[in-house]
């Protein structure tokens, strides 16, 4: 099959899963979610069909792999097809499974850690817009000079200096990207604090955290839920050229970025083993921003 | 005045996109101007006002059209029309005047290089002649020192001026019809004035035509020779002004006259100790300082009114008693007890005798949370209530505000109308339980119908839990309405203040009898009367 006539089937075929995934899920949800889901544009329910493929595969790995993560099941680099549908690797081990469990890995560090970098980095955005003066300048200030450091010199850095454990590796990327976290949500934050609700609140009295959470975060929510998507891929992206320095994701364990390196040598054989890991992180970075266009979208339009 | 008739529209339907729905803005509205005539239009916000406005300038908003009718300016029928052949009416004979001439102004040009733009752009003038046409206008405006006003910036002069040099920039081509969308509604009364009487006198000198566009009965009368009364789309009553003030014929129009009439009882004297106390307090922004010595009482079941211009310190003193603004010099007592000057040192049961209800309710009430929470979190806060009593309570604050508490308990303020928001506003206040409510211009954001309803709502309350209110107002047909004691400011200081019976019975201080003179009257001889009284020397 020629590669256009591919192309075009899977976008069809894309499509038209989308639109019945859609359906189906505004049949599903309670009545005020299934509002939503029907208004959605296809690329939207596209992005969440994609995602939710994604967690499921990362969630039930072992149930859905043939073989295990790191064992070595056959020789070198075999062809696809027979007990290796996607053939093996460099090692031997089954490219497929490790595919699968590469989504575990990678989709899940990538989460936990930009899902880090969020909790840390909102709370203290927001906190530094509402209370201003000097904890806003101190905040700032040492964000300011944290962000003057390239980020991947610096991760490089901190790497280096507290070892490569996947607890550190999420800290160090999570801290990096808190600050620019940090920016945006204090931004965001200043535009509403200065509210009448919100001197209405804090005239009956409410403590911190109550105009954190329930005056302010609802109202940033949208644009910090667009952010949340693209950090999401921007942190993939680091811990692939991470991987690719050694310093990132350890060997034995299935990573994508680190899988294209290792059977980068297939290419020269024209055979697109080696793409399959870089197209699932093209594909969900694609599918993450479908989700976040169609946020921001809303967002802008609740605004008027 | 010649038997066809300058604007004619006939059967007007417009239509706005909402979703991939076309909702009627416009249902079939008929309009007929006459060369050298004043049309008022009239109707609360959403009437249609605005959009029949722009349609005699043949033009729709973007996510609206022109559904049917015909609209013919001149022999002209405007819904045919090229883009081109529209372009060339508009500015030259067709003139518009926008309410906020401040966002109107491109505020990079000076006023006279806007003015000559459209004589330009239609080659009736060169550029020089334009600008000595301006100084002429400027003149007939009585915009100050006219030679020089139009080489200033938009920020440089004041609301009023700007709106004057709006006009006169309408004239500029001397068009045939200027349409005026609500000009003065953002102004003061004092400035009101001044540009009513300038817009009156030009449009008479170049026996101009004018759809005049506003909610304000008053004005209205002033300056046009018919009404015409809107409701929803659709025409009301249409009649000259006189026979239109004299004797409404619609059961909506009587009721927009009434609006006027509600007026509280007059209350007995205070005898009781204030509930606050406002002494010798002095304020700065900076070192800027807004409010000068500034003492007055307020009492149980009495109503404050603060009246001033805007700039007038009104809102800074409420900033003050609720401790937002820490004084630069005197205090504030609560039941004879000096309160902390700042807000974060007072006890919750401080914070909770004094509440406070704003003049925009759109940003008063956070858009996330539902009206559940809105209400209930103060009651839950000060009365630590919780679970059923705490549902209970909200639900009958809903009641005492007149709203059905199974259908709105569980909204967002963006699917409230703007009387409804501001309903909300007063149940957030009471919820507290207090004792004072600051209200700071809480009915100048909303139509003169939910005005009065506002109004009533207050004053009931008030007599159910003897509430004490400091009302923030610019408008005296309101303090008139509901006021007990008046306090009036001016440049950050009180001018004058006593019991209503003695703001509004004379000797006056001469800015209070400029303040009250000011006041539109529904007489539509009344302009003409206070101009001819403020010229003549007594």
């Amino acid at each position: 099959m020629s590669l256009p006539v591919f192309l075009i089937l899977f976008l069809i075929s894309s499509f038209a899963l989308a639109f019945v995934f859609r359906a189906g899920l505004s049949r599903a949800l309670p009545h005020n979610q299934a509002i939503i889901a029907r208004d959605m544009p296809l690329t939207a329910a596209f992005g969440i069909m994609v995602i939710a493929v994604y967690l499921f595969v990362a969630i039930f790995a072992p149930l859905l792999a043939p073989f295990a993560e790191r064992e070595v099941v056959g020789s070198q680099f075999q062809p696809w097809g027979g007990a290796h549908p996607l053939g093996t690797d460099r090692l031997g081990r089954d490219m497929l499974s490790r595919l699968i469990y590469g989504a575990r890995n990678t989709v899940g560090i990538a989460f936990a850690t930009t899902a880090l970098a969020f909790v840390v980095g909102a709370f203290l955005g927001i906190w530094a817009a509402l209370r201003g003066g000097w904890l806003d300048q101190v905040l700032s200030r040492f964000v300011d000079a944290l962000m003057a450091i390239p980020s991947l010199i610096f991760s490089l850095l901190l790497l280096t200096i507290f070892g490569t454990s996947v607890l550190t590796l999420i800290l160090v990327i999570a801290a990096v990207d808190a600050t620019r976290v940090y920016r945006i949500s204090r931004s965001v934050a200043q535009g509403i604090v200065v509210m009448d609700y919100i001197e209405a609140a804090r005239l009956r009295g409410e403590g911190t955290w109550y105009l954190i959470r329930h005056e302010i975060l609802p109202n940033a929510l949208a644009p910090l839920v667009a952010e949340f998507g693209l950090r999401f891929c921007f942190v993939f992206l680091t811990i692939s050229s991470l991987s690719f320095l050694g310093l990132g994701i350890k060997p034995p364990m299935a990573d994508w970025g680190s899988m294209v390196r290792d059977n980068a040598t297939l290419i020269t054989f024209g055979d697109i083993t080696p793409l399959l890991p870089a197209g699932a992180i093209a594909l969900l970075t694609v599918a993450v921003n479908f989700v976040v266009d169609w946020q921001l979208h809303r967002a802008s339009g609740l605004k008027e | 005045m010649t038997d066809t008739p300058l604007l004619s529209i006939r059967d007007l339907y417009i239509e706005g996109r909402a979703g991939e729905a076309w909702l009627p803005i416009i249902k079939g509205v008929d309009l007929t101007l006459h060369r050298g005539e004043v049309l008022g239009l009239i109707g609360e916000s959403g009437a249609g006002k605005s959009t029949l406005g722009l349609a005699a300038m043949g033009y729709a908003r973007d996510g609206c059209r022109i559904s049917g009718g015909e609209i013919i300016f001149d022999g002209i029928d405007l819904r045919r029309a090229s883009e081109r052949a529209k372009r060339k009416l508009r500015g030259q004979r067709i003139a518009y005047v926008a309410q906020s001439a401040a966002a109107s102004f491109n505020p990079a040009h000076k006023l006279i290089d806007q003015y000559a733009e459209a004589p330009l752009f239609h080659d009736v003038m060169t550029r020089a002649q334009a600008q000595s046409d301006a100084v002429k206008l400027y003149d007939k405006m009585r915009l100050p020192n006219p030679a020089e006003i139009g080489f200033r910036y938009p920020h440089q002069v004041s609301g009023g001026q700007l709106q004057r040099a709006m006009t006169a920039m309408a004239m500029a081509c001397r068009p045939d019809l200027i349409i005026f969308d609500e000009p003065t509604t953002a102004l003061d009364v004092t400035t009101q004035i001044e540009v009513l009487a300038a817009i009156r006198d030009i449009v008479r000198q170049f026996d101009t035509s004018a759809i005049y566009i506003t909610h304000d009965l008053a004005v209205v009368a002033q300056m046009a020779d018919r009404i015409k009364i809107l409701l929803r789309g659709e025409q009301v009553e249409e009649a000259d002004t006189r026979t239109m003030l004299a004797a409404p014929r619609e059961a909506y129009t009587k009721s927009l006259w009434a609006v006027r009439s509600f007026a509280r009882a007059q209350q007995p004297a205070a005898t009781q100790a204030p509930i606050v106390s406002v002494q010798g307090v002095t304020a700065a922004y900076g070192k800027t300082t807004v409010l000068h010595d500034i003492s007055f009482d307020i009492h149980a079941g009495r109503t404050v009114a603060v009246v001033g211009e805007s700039g007038s310190g009104k809102s800074t003193t409420a900033r003050v008693i609720t401790g937002l603004l820490p004084p630069a010099a005197g205090e504030v007592l609560l039941d004879g007890k000096a309160l902390p000057p700042d807000y974060r040192a007072r006890s919750r049961a401080q914070l909770r005798q004094c509440q406070m209800i704003y003049q925009m309710a759109d940003t008063a009430l956070n858009p996330k949370l539902p009206l559940r929470e809105i209400i209930g979190r103060p009651a839950e806060m000060y009365l630590g209530l919780k679970g059923r009593a705490l549902r209970d309570r909200v639900r009958a604050l809903l009641d005492m505000i007149e709203l059905e508490p199974d259908a709105y308990i569980d909204r967002l303020p963006g699917e409230l109308s703007g009387g409804q928001k501001q309903r909300i506003g007063i149940a957030r206040a009471l919820a507290a339980d207090p004792r004072l409510i600051i209200c700071d211009e809480v009915t100048s954001a909303l139509d003169q119908i939910v005005q009065e309803g506002i109004l009533r709502l207050l004053d009931k309350l008030q007599g159910e839990f003897r509430l004490a209110y400091m009302f923030i107002t610019h408008d005296l047909a309101t303090v008139r309405a509901i006021a007990d004691d008046v306090v009036v400011m001016q440049h950050g200081a009180i001018v004058e203040q006593g019991t209503k019976a003695q703001m509004f019975a004379p000797p006056h201080a001469p800015y209070t009898e400029l303040l009250l003179s000011s006041v539109p009257e529904m007489d539509p001889d009344w302009l003409s009367n206070l101009l001819a009284a403020r010229q003549s020397p007594n």
